[in-house]
Order: structure tokens, then sequence, then C-alpha cells
């Protein structure tokens, strides 16, 4: 990232307009940003990067209008999030052919695009020209059309949204399997046989890698060996599959294969009402329900303008540092685990985070599935049982364990011998593939959106962004020992600084109208940035609904990193990526 | 030269740890005899942050942890002297995230028109997913949700899908488990009744 002062907005559009006329435009009420003109996109995106400053990608989402909406004709729409080292996003429109949706794709410019155009192409089916590999990424092939379109229905299909009308007042129950018996609940594309398929490794997964075995090395004639790590396999830490070319014991390729745990969590989210969401989120990073939340209602509450009590702003940020430090213990024990100290730092850390859902249980009504948040505030106050607990955690007994697993680990010989050096990820590369969190700190870049957009209260803390400069799986381990104890830090802050108040603006509503437009609403959730983007028409639920899941994003470094070393470095790799597979296949 | 220093540091903090269970062990045998560690009173004492020492498991499910008030199971309906506070008002239905819960409103058998009470109530537990907003939303304090957690069956239809006669639970259940809500309940409606009085 470049440290160029960031332009005014309308400095930007300005000199955008002159440089690229006729091609940029603002984007006409109620959305944000600028429009901009399909075939210069990659034009105006590399001027963006190269002489704007915004060099980060975070974003790129899909959205079906199938009608004519605020004055745009029926379109396809991709939506990017742009980013400079500060300040908040610069959001570009395209709009693509309703009947042919094609897009430039922007991976040369930004190669955080990859990822995140083939989730567009497989949910929405917009394709994207000079995309070097666009296949499906969350379904498979035996899936028939694309599930976000706004015409596309899926089996179990009862309403377009909730809440159905079948369930009162004349609510007579139905179980859904009798309406979609076995058998009969799943649709294959036209013309495409179960029979005749063959499984998909060879069709189209071990192509990427056919071609690398092409470049072997002629000097040293070793057979190449194709590995599937996954999607069993005890250190993916849930159902992900990586696909590895080896020669000898050296990975030349590595890709990862996703989707065993998808749901259409943003086909869910739009047939749910707005406040319905909430809990849905709670099971996307299963590991931190609470910072799942936040980002969600912040994006709401930023359409609804709602003003948060400032009570509840302290609980949030108590709560998402708990989370934090939760997240990063069991990371670092979960990585030990990996190296084979097995479960005695897990379990270390598994204590302290009882704890911590004890606390959770107590104040929200549930250890792991919080659905805390709501839009303008809490559900629930902290009760003074709940503060004691969190004052005694983080004065007296988290830092506690945190000397102890610095000290059981830092120096340890055992543990350097198997980090130090490995999996490394050069700054600069970091930030092209639009990593976030404890992966693009550990390169050395110290961009913590609590910091660099702050949301919430987090102006008001004092507290320092921890970063490592190597880059390897040590630094990302150091970078989260270090937020452990920033954590701890702002815990004692809030706590000591938490005012009396409500806890909610307003009354709590069941059903809600939030006012056309659209929103990205981020946080620095424990495994990087978190973000929704949500576009309300106006009505009872979300238009659409889409997760900026950082578990998928830093998953699209994963074949960067591993190049070249050695296959049992893989595991150790990956756990110092952090991921949660709720939130890489939601 | 890898075992050295700080790997047997590392090491020493293992066996501490591996110790201390035994040291507790011994202190509450000394206190108490054998078994003395595992009794329902040292409970509290054991799962504490402050005062937990060695082994924090507990031996499920011959002991089990207090559930807070704020648990959320599974939601059940409340009857107050004999009849349901529940109106059929649909608020839980409406706002239920997975759609499982499944009302019919009674109506007057002579003139047809709908009664403020229901006339089958149904809650797919299996679907349910334990948010609690029909319990956070419901206007008349009608729904609440409950401790039990232990609900595994062989027949989904048969034993997960609720009806009105197994939501139905006695309001001594809900003072029960809920000591501190109840007790602002109770209290709302004494002042309320107070203010009917003077007015």
């Amino acid at each position: 990232m470049t440290t160029e002062v960031a332009p005014e907005p309308a400095d930007l559009l300005t000199r955008l307009q002159e440089r690229f006329p006729g091609a940029v435009e603002p984007a006409p009420e109620p959305y944000e940003g600028l429009i901009v003109a399909r075939d210069r996109l990659v034009e105006v995106a590399t001027f963006l990067r190269d002489e704007m400053g915004y060099g980060y990608l975070s974003n790129v989402v899909g959205v079906d209008y199938p009608e004519e909406v605020n004055g745009l004709p029926p379109r396809f729409e991709v939506v990017y999030h742009l980013f400079q080292p500060t300040g908040g996003p610069l959001t570009l429109h395209v709009h693509a052919d309703r009947e042919n949706p094609v897009v430039p794709s922007l991976v040369s410019v930004f190669p955080a695009a990859e990822f995140q155009e083939r989730e567009a192409w497989d949910l929405l089916g917009i394709r994207f020209e000079g995309h070097p590999d666009l296949r499906r990424i969350l379904l498979w092939e035996g899936f028939d059309g694309h599930p976000l379109r706004k015409d596309w229905h899926e089996v179990y299909y009862e309403e377009e949204k909730k809440p159905f009308s079948s369930r009162w007042p004349e609510g007579h129950p139905v179980m859904a399997e009798s309406r979609a018996p076995l058998g009969r609940n799943l649709r294959y594309p036209p013309g495409w046989s179960p029979e005749d398929w063959r499984p998909t490794a060879d069709a189209w997964g071990y192509r990427p890698h056919d071609e690398v075995a092409e470049q072997r090395n002629p000097a040293m004639p070793v057979d190449r060996v194709v590995l599937n790590m996954g999607p069993h396999h005890p250190s993916t830490h849930g159902v992900l599959r990586l696909l590895a070319t080896l020669e000898g014991e050296r990975i030349q390729k590595l890709e990862p294969i996703l989707g065993f745990l998808h749901r259409c969590h943003e086909k869910i989210g739009e047939r749910n009402t707005w406040l319905g969401n909430i809990p849905y989120t709670d099971r996307l990073d299963y590991v931190c329900s609470m910072t799942n939340n936040w980002p969600y209602v912040l994006a709401v509450e930023k359409l609804m303008g709602v003003e948060v009590p400032e009570r509840a702003e302290y609980i949030r940020v108590i709560m998402g540092e708990f989370t934090r430090f939760l997240n990063h213990a069991v990371s670092v024990g979960f990585m030990c685990n990996d190296l084979g100290i097995y479960f005695t730092v897990m379990l270390y850390a598994l204590e302290e985070r009882e704890f911590i859902l004890d606390l959770f249980e107590m104040t929200a009504g549930s250890r792991m599935m919080c659905n805390y948040m709501r839009f303008g505030g809490v559900a629930h106050d902290m009760t003074d049982e709940a503060v004691g607990l969190a004052r005694e955690l983080a004065f007296e007994r988290l830092p506690r364990f945190v000397d102890k697993v610095d000290a059981y680990l830092t120096e340890n010989e055992l543990f350097r011998a198997r980090t130090v050096g490995v999996g490394v990820l050069p700054p600069d590369q970091a930030v092209a593939y639009g990593c976030s969190g404890p992966l693009l700190r550990g390169s050395g870049v110290p961009y913590d959106i609590r910091r660099a957009d702050p949301y919430s209260i987090y102006d008001e803390f004092d507290f320092d962004v921890i970063t490592a400069p190597d880059g390897d799986a040590y630094s990302r381990y150091l970078v989260r020992l270090g937020e452990m104890r920033e954590s701890l830090r702002i815990l004692q802050q809030a706590l000591n600084r938490l005012p009396d108040g409500p806890v909610m603006a307003g009354k709590k509503k069941a059903t809600l109208k939030v006012p056309a437009g659209e929103s990205y609403g981020r946080i620095e959730a424990p495994k990087g940035e978190l973000g929704f983007y949500v576009v309300s028409d106006g009505g009872p639920n979300p238009y659409r609904y889409h997760i900026r899941a950082p578990s998928f994003i830093n998953l699209g470094v994963m074949g960067e990193l591993c190049r070249g070393h050695l296959i049992a470095d893989v595991v150790i790799i990956l756990a110092s990526v952090d991921i949660t597979l709720g939130e890489v296949d939601r | 030269m890898y075992a050295s220093l700080h790997l047997l540091k590392s090491l020493g903090i293992t066996i501490r740890r591996f110790v201390d269970t035994y040291v507790d062990d011994l202190r509450w045998f000394f206190k108490g005899g054998f078994g003395a560690r595992y009794t329902p009173d040292t409970l509290p004492i054991r799962q504490s942050p402050t005062t937990s020492r060695g082994i924090f498991t507990v031996q499920y499910p011959a002991e089990r942890l207090p559930l807070p008030e704020r648990f959320r199971g599974f939601p059940f309906l409340i009857e107050e002297d004999g009849r349901l506070r529940c109106t059929a008002c649909g608020t839980c239905a409406r706002v239920c995230p997975p759609q499982c819960i499944w009302i019919v409103r009674a109506s007057d058998p002579e003139t047809g028109k709908p009664l403020r009470e229901p006339a089958e109530f149904h809650i797919d537990i299996s679907i349910c997913m334990q948010c609690g907003f029909c319990a956070e939303f419901c206007p008349f304090d009608a729904l609440k949700m409950g401790h039990e957690i232990e609900i595994a069956a062989y027949d989904r239809e048969k034993d997960l899908l609720l009806d009105l006669e197994r939501l139905r639970k006695p309001i001594s259940y809900h003072a029960q488990i809920h000591p501190t809500e109840y007790a602002a309940e109770q209290e709302r409606k004494q002042a309320k009744a107070a203010r009917a009085k003077k007015g």
C-alpha cells in the first residue's frame, strides 16, 4: 500500500472524468460511489491502484436486478469496494447485460478478485472475461443454475419472502421432507446425468496440475504425485480439500477446493427478514459469533441511521474483544495441534475459552450462537455478575494465560523449528491478494480496521496495531499473541469506563423497514476483515445480502504460500492462516 | 540442539499442570476423604476462574453445570391459572427466522369470529435454532425459552414436532428457571394493579 494523501471524493471524480471522459459517473441515489463503463474498468482500476492509492480490493459482489429500479435498466451489477490505507470504501459499480452478463476480470490488477469473481460466476452466472480459471467454486457441476439470480428457486421453495403465510393464522405443520421427498429433492442441469459424470477431480481438478507437470525440472526427474488432503483430514479444520501436486516431497502447486459446507447462506439471507438474519450470521464463523453479528448490524444501522447508545457500544467492544481473545487462543492451540503438540496447548486455550463462553452464556443466553446484537444496541444488558466475571478475566486470569503461552511457545525450539521461515508471504503480495487480519499484519502491513477506518468507539481506546515483519507462520503466531495482549488492554479500558444507561436505541421492533440503499459494514474480526454488503429496496427483507468472509479470501493466497514447501508444512501454513469452514463455504 | 533450555521450560509448565491435579485431589482428600472433590458442593469452586485448580473437566452426565437464567433452550408456553397466556397473535410465528412455529387461531364455534387463544400450536424443535426471538418479541410474555437440552429422540415427527400439550408448562416452572425475570414480571403486574386501583 502506498501512503499517498487521500484525495477528496469530488476531486477524485473530476480526476477520473478528466482521465477517462465518459467512462465514470456518480451513481444515482440511493447508491453510493461511481458507475464505471464496462470496457474501461481495467484501466480505471489500474489508475486507482497506481495513482490514487486505492491499493486494496476488499470486496467483489454481484447483484441481480431483473427489473428496472431507481431509473437504471434491468441488469447484473458487479460492485467493488476499494480501500486506501486509511478511510472508507470507494464503491465501483459495473453494469452488465441481463441476458448475457460479461464483465472484464480484474485478476490482472488485483489478484484478490480471483476467488470472488469465481464466486460471482458460480452464484450469479456473471462471466468475467480474462479470468484465468473461471470455474464454479462453491457449488459442483451437477448443480442446476445460478442460485442467487432472483428467478432461481430451490427445490424446497415455499415463498419468496419470510414470514411464510402458511404459518399463521391457519398453520398446520408440514414437514419439508414430505413436500420434496428423498430422490426428488435434487435437480440437475438439463442433459446432465450423474451416471455419466466422472468424478470432478479427473475432469477439472487435475487439469491445472497436468499443466504444472509439463514444466517439470528435466535435470531432476521425479515422478509427479497428486495428493488429496481432506476433505476429511483432521488438519484441515473442517471439510476443506487441498489438491496438491508434489515433486518428491515439495509442493509444486496447491489448490483449495471449497464448498463442502455450502448452504447458500446468502439466498437464505435474502428470503429472511432483516432481523431474522442476525442468528444466521452466528453460524458463519462459529468460533466467534459475537463479531459476526457486528458488521451486519453495523451495515443495517448505517442504512437506518440509528444511533447506538454508549453503553451498548461499550458492551459490543467488550464482547468483540473477548471474542478476538478466544479466537486467537484457540487458533494458537490448533496450530500446536497440527504441529503434533497434541492437545496440550489446545486444552489450556479451551479452558480459558470456557470462562469466556460462560460470560457469553450469562449475558446473551448461548455459548456459541450468541445472537446478541440488535439494530441499535444489544439484546440484553450485562448483569453485575457478568461484569464481575469479565473484570476477573480481563484483569487477572487471561493475562496469566497469555504469559504462559508466551513462555511455553515463543522461544520453544521445536515450535520455532517448524514455523520460522515457513509459508512466507511478502507484504505486497498480501495486499494484492486482499489478505486481512493477522495474515496481513504478520507480513508487516500495519492495517487494522479498528485504526484505519474506526467503527463503533474504537477511536476512544488506546491500543497498538501489532505487526511482525517476516511474514512466516511464526510471525502470524507473534501477531496473534500480541493481539491477545492488546485485546486485554482494550478490555481493561472498556471495563473501567463502562457507562450506565440504556442498551437499546428506542424500542425493539419485530418487523422493521429499512430505507432503500446500499451499505457496506466492515469490522476487524479476529480472522480479518469481515464485511457485509446489504442492499435494501425499502422492504422488510434484504434485497441483497453478501458476506465478505476473511477466511475465504485469505485462502486465496494458500497456493502461493505453499509453493516449494514440504507437504508436512501445508498443515502448519493452513493453521497459521486460521480459517473456519463455516465462513469459507457459507 | 533441539532439547535445550526453553523446551525444558515448556515441559515444566506441562508437568506443573499435571501435578496440580493430584495436589488438588489430595487437598480435597484431607478435607473430606475419598471423592470429596467430586461433589455438587465443590462444583462452583472447581469451575470458578479464581479458585479452579488442576483438572477442569466435569464428569457429565453424573455432574451437570448449572445453566444461567438467560440460557436459551427450546420455547415453551406459559400456563397461568389454568389458561395459556398466549393470544395467538402470531408475532412469534412471523419473527421466527427458520419459520418453525405453526399456529392455528381458535375461532368461536358459533359466530366463527377469531378468539384470542390458539387452537393448535406447533413448534418443530428439530428446525428451531434457539435464537430466542419468539420469547424476546412476544408482547404477552406468553412464551419463554426453557432449559431442556437433552432432547435426542428416534422419530423426528413424533418426538420433535411439539404440540400444544407438550409446549404447555405451568408458571411455576417459569418462576423456577427464570427467578429474576419472574420477579420483575410480578413487580410490573403489581404496579399496574396499584395504578388501576388508584385511577
